[in-house]
Order: C-alpha cells, then sequence, then structure tokens
C-alpha cells in the first residue's frame, strides 16, 4: 500500500514541477514602455513585494547610436526574505534585490530578469532555496499579469 | 487507516494519476502559445524580429527546410545569442516551426538532407574570394552579435557563423548549396550563379563549409558552471574604511561613484536600514554602452556594485561574478567583455582589501 502511495505521489509531482530552469526570464510586452513601466510595478506591488528603487540608465545612449533611452532597473524586494537570506547564505547578498530590466523596443517592451532559481545550486538552507523557487514563480506570475 | 480508507484513496491517486498522463499525452501543443513564450521575446509575436532575427522574412522560409528550423531550436547556436531548446519536446518543436511557417505564405524548401560532393580545396580558394568578407575567413560570422535595443539594423540579419556547431548539425549540403545558388532576398546574401560561379564551384564551396566541421570552435568559457558566482574578500579594515577604499578603487579603475546606500534601503522605514551591508553602486558610462550594445539584457547585473557586509566585527567585501552571469546570454562577444570586467572586479576588491 505505502509502495502505491508512493508511486502515486511521485507520478503526480512529476507531472507538477517542471523539468528544467530557464537562465534568463524574459518578457515581451505589447506595451510601450511608460505603460509597460505602470503595470510592472503595479504587478510587482500586487505581488506583495516593494519597489526599493527605479535606476536610470540613460547616459549617453543616445549619443551611442541608440534611438531611445528608456531602460531603467526596477529593485524590489521584501525586507523578512532579505532579512532571512543575508544572513543565512550571505553569499547570495551581491545578487539581491531582485531587479528585473526594463526597455524599450520600438513601440514594445521588454523585461528580463536573471532566474533565481539557477542560485539554488549554491545554497546550503532548504528554506532559503524554498524562497528562491517561490520568487521564480513569481517573477513569471509578473509577466503573466502584464500580459 | 483503515483498509476502506487506503482503498480509496489508493484509487484516487491511480486515477488522478492516469488522468494527468492521459491530459499529457494527448495535448496537442499549442504552436502559438509556445512560440510566444519562448521565442517572442527576441523574434517578435509577428516574427518581424527585434534582438532576434526575423523569422518572418519569406525569402528565409522558403529557402530553408522544416529540419533547419527543428534542428536550429533544438541545438540553438554555441556563443551567438540563439539558446538551444533542450527541454522542448519534438511535438513541441514542431508546433511552433508549424506556427512560424504561418508568418509566410511562401512553402518551406522540401526536405533536402543530401550531401554535395566538390574539391575543398577549389572551394576554399572561392570562399576566401566570394564569402569570407561577410562570413569570416574561418567561418566564424559576422562582427557583433546582432542584437540590437532599440536600434536600427544595418542588415535585417547578421551573417551567420558557418563554422558554428548550430549551424552546421542544421543546415544540410543541399539547403546551403540552394542558397548559394539562388541567394536570399531582403538579405545581402546574393545569387552566386548571378555572380557567375558555375554549379560545380558552387558544389566545392559546400565542401569547404563542411569542412568546417573538422575544426572545434574554441568556447570562450567552457567551464562556467564551475566558475564562482560571487567574488568575495575578507577585509583587514572596519566597514566604514572599507567602504572608502572601495570608492577609491573604483575611482582608480575609472569608475565614477554613483551613490552608496543600504542594502535594505527602500524596504525597510526611512531610518531603520540595517548599517552592516552597504553597496557602493559605481559605472564607467563607455563601457556600459559598449556592453549594452552587445547584449542589451545585461541591465540585471548593472550598475556595476560592490557590497561591504560586516558580522561580527568581521569585513567581507563581495560582488557578483560577471564571468559566471555571461554564461545566461550565450554570447561570446559579451563573455570577452565579462571576462574583463571580472578582472576589473578582482582588482577593485584587492585594492580595498589589502
Amino acid at each position: 500500500m505505502k509502495r502505491l502511495l508512493l508511486i502515486g505521489l511521485m507520478v503526480c509531482s512529476w507531472l507538477a514541477t517542471p523539468v528544467y530552469a530557464e537562465g534568463l526570464l524574459m518578457f515581451r510586452s505589447k506595451q510601450t514602455f511608460p505603460e509597460a513601466m505602470l503595470a510592472l510595478q503595479g504587478a510587482i506591488a500586487e505581488h506583495g513585494y516593494t519597489v526599493s528603487r527605479v535606476q536610470r540608465v540613460d547616459i549617453g545612449l543616445t549619443t551611442s547610436g541608440y534611438t531611445t533611452d528608456k531602460y531603467r532597473i526596477v529593485f524590489f524586494g521584501k525586507s523578512g526574505e532579505l532579512n532571512a537570506i543575508k544572513y543565512a547564505e550571505p553569499e547570495l547578498i551581491p545578487y539581491l534585490p531582485l531587479k528585473i530590466a526594463i526597455f524599450a523596443e520600438g513601440q514594445e517592451t521588454m523585461l528580463v530578469t536573471a532566474n533565481p532559481v539557477q542560485y539554488a545550486s549554491f545554497v546550503r538552507n532548504k528554506n532559503i532555496a524554498d524562497i528562491l523557487r517561490r520568487w521564480e514563480n513569481d517573477l513569471r506570475s509578473i509577466f503573466n499579469d502584464m500580459k | 487507516m483503515s483498509g476502506y480508507v487506503k482503498t480509496q484513496l489508493a484509487r484516487i491517486l491511480l486515477l488522478g494519476g492516469s488522468l494527468l498522463l492521459a491530459m499529457t499525452a494527448s495535448a496537442a501543443p499549442n504552436g502559438e502559445a509556445l512560440y510566444d513564450q519562448h521565442c517572442a521575446s527576441c523574434h517578435g509575436y509577428d516574427g518581424h524580429g527585434g534582438m532576434g532575427i526575423p523569422l518572418a522574412l519569406p525569402a528565409f522560409l522558403q529557402s530553408v527546410p522544416n529540419e533547419y528550423l527543428i534542428k536550429t531550436i533544438r541545438y540553438g547556436r554555441e556563443g551567438r545569442v540563439m539558446p538551444p531548446f533542450k527541454y522542448l519536446s519534438d511535438a513541441q518543436i514542431d508546433a511552433i516551426v508549424k506556427h512560424v511557417r504561418g508568418f509566410s505564405s511562401a512553402e518551406g524548401a522540401p526536405l533536402t538532407l543530401g550531401s554535395v560532393q566538390g574539391e575543398p580545396k577549389n572551394g576554399a580558394r572561392l570562399y576566401t574570394k566570394y564569402c569570407a568578407t561577410c562570413h569570416g575567413a574561418n567561418g566564424e560570422g559576422g562582427k557583433g552579435t546582432g542584437v540590437t535595443f532599440s536600434r536600427p539594423r544595418d542588415l535585417p540579419v547578421i551573417a551567420p557563423a558557418l563554422n558554428n556547431r548550430g549551424f552546421l548539425a542544421a543546415a544540410s549540403d543541399k539547403m546551403i548549396k540552394q542558397t548559394l545558388m539562388k541567394g536570399r532576398e531582403g538579405t545581402p546574401m546574393q545569387s552566386f550563379l548571378k555572380q557567375g560561379l558555375s554549379e560545380s564551384d558552387i558544389n566545392d564551396i559546400v565542401s569547404h563549409v563542411r569542412s568546417f566541421e573538422g575544426q572545434t570552435r574554441k568556447s570562450a568559457s567552457p567551464e562556467k558552471q564551475d566558475i564562482s558566482p560571487v567574488l568575495v574578500r575578507e577585509s583587514s579594515y572596519d566597514l566604514k574604511t572599507t567602504i572608502e577604499n572601495v570608492k577609491a578603487a573604483a575611482a582608480a579603475a575609472n569608475y565614477r561613484l554613483i551613490r552608496v546606500q543600504e542594502l535594505d534601503k527602500g524596504m525597510v522605514k526611512e531610518g531603520k536600514e540595517s548599517q552592516k551591508e552597504m553597496v557602493i553602486y559605481f559605472c564607467n558610462f563607455e563601457l556600459l554602452n559598449n556592453v549594452l550594445a552587445l547584449d542589451p539584457r545585461v541591465g540585471i547585473f548593472l550598475p556595476c556594485r560592490v557590497t561591504v557586509v560586516e558580522r561580527e566585527g568581521k569585513v567581507q567585501v563581495m560582488s557578483i561574478n560577471p564571468q559566471h552571469m555571461s554564461a545566461l546570454y550565450n554570447n561570446a562577444e559579451l563573455d570577452k567583455a565579462c571576462d574583463e570586467m571580472t578582472a576589473i572586479y578582482e582588482n577593485i576588491l584587492e585594492e580595498a582589501t589589502l
């Protein structure tokens, strides 16, 4: 009986979990840059995160041949999780807080972030690995909400 | 647990598992949804390109068989941004290809897998004369990554790296021959029959291109997975002095200081920030623009920053390792830039902690 239950649970968990991890999570929004920027910050807040800073990356872009200077990096996180990670896994500090690069591409907008799950390979603490997995789900959900 | 409950639970699990398996097996992959999820970010929802090449170009779709598209998706182009989609099933890739075919009413070239016999020596001579200007002396492809950031493309496609393992695996001899004979309208690739070459000459060039398989393209950073994701140094100074040291070292490396701030700034109430983790942001604008030109997606590790951390009186200086991060991009040009950035970061950390 126990073996049967185990097999059943294994089948269900195999079907429920993704079998790969993309290194970069990318999303092309059909919205213009200002609209996408607004939608992104709204989606981040909806998922319970705080936007801590929006960094402009536009100095000299137009003089370097770009037709736009619409490039920003949005930093965000949850202070509780940040605190937990910085003590349990200090090696992750340089990768904190979460960030999404957002830039205009014509009339559309590109959003890119690193998949936090890739850091799980050098994390020893199970709770922190769980946080990284939750972050991946939240990032996918944030991009999904922007559709 | 009673026998009855056990039996019912087992039935539910078996039924649920069987249903899920059946659904997985029978559901036909949705090509459009898969394309939107995996390809549209780079190639655009309508296939008109962006960071990636314009797949909707009729001359392109006319001249490549499905097999070429399938293998390109499966193997990608090592070091040339297009990643290998190893985790997609054959059915999913077929569905994506079907969707891509819908971008143009042009019929795909019939599957042509046959090899072409030619004289590689003469092919090498002709290649140097007619092909090397665009495709590189050794088939290394056009310069740059082809990736754009809201810049008008000088050309609709960058000259492919003919020595790339992904290209050689995907393109059959006959496909290469057809491209040489007919050219590709809307791109700089001309018909070499019209340029005066004979079919025999073209066979020779194909043989030379195929000989690139014997050369192994040296990956810029073959063991990325073994590279530490972070750079860390112990500091023998206190936190405040170490921060000043980092600022001075960054300035000495031609970086401009942007700001120094607490790691949790903006996430906790003002005045409640921890002073034990301080981030020093700095930038070299010329380097920034050069790197963005190689790959606009690098913003996730910009601006440059070093974090100084104090734990029980011990001070550490740490940063991301750009060499490790560059593995995410499958971009050989970016790999080189990230190697340089790692060296600069290491110097800054050394200078700040010595």
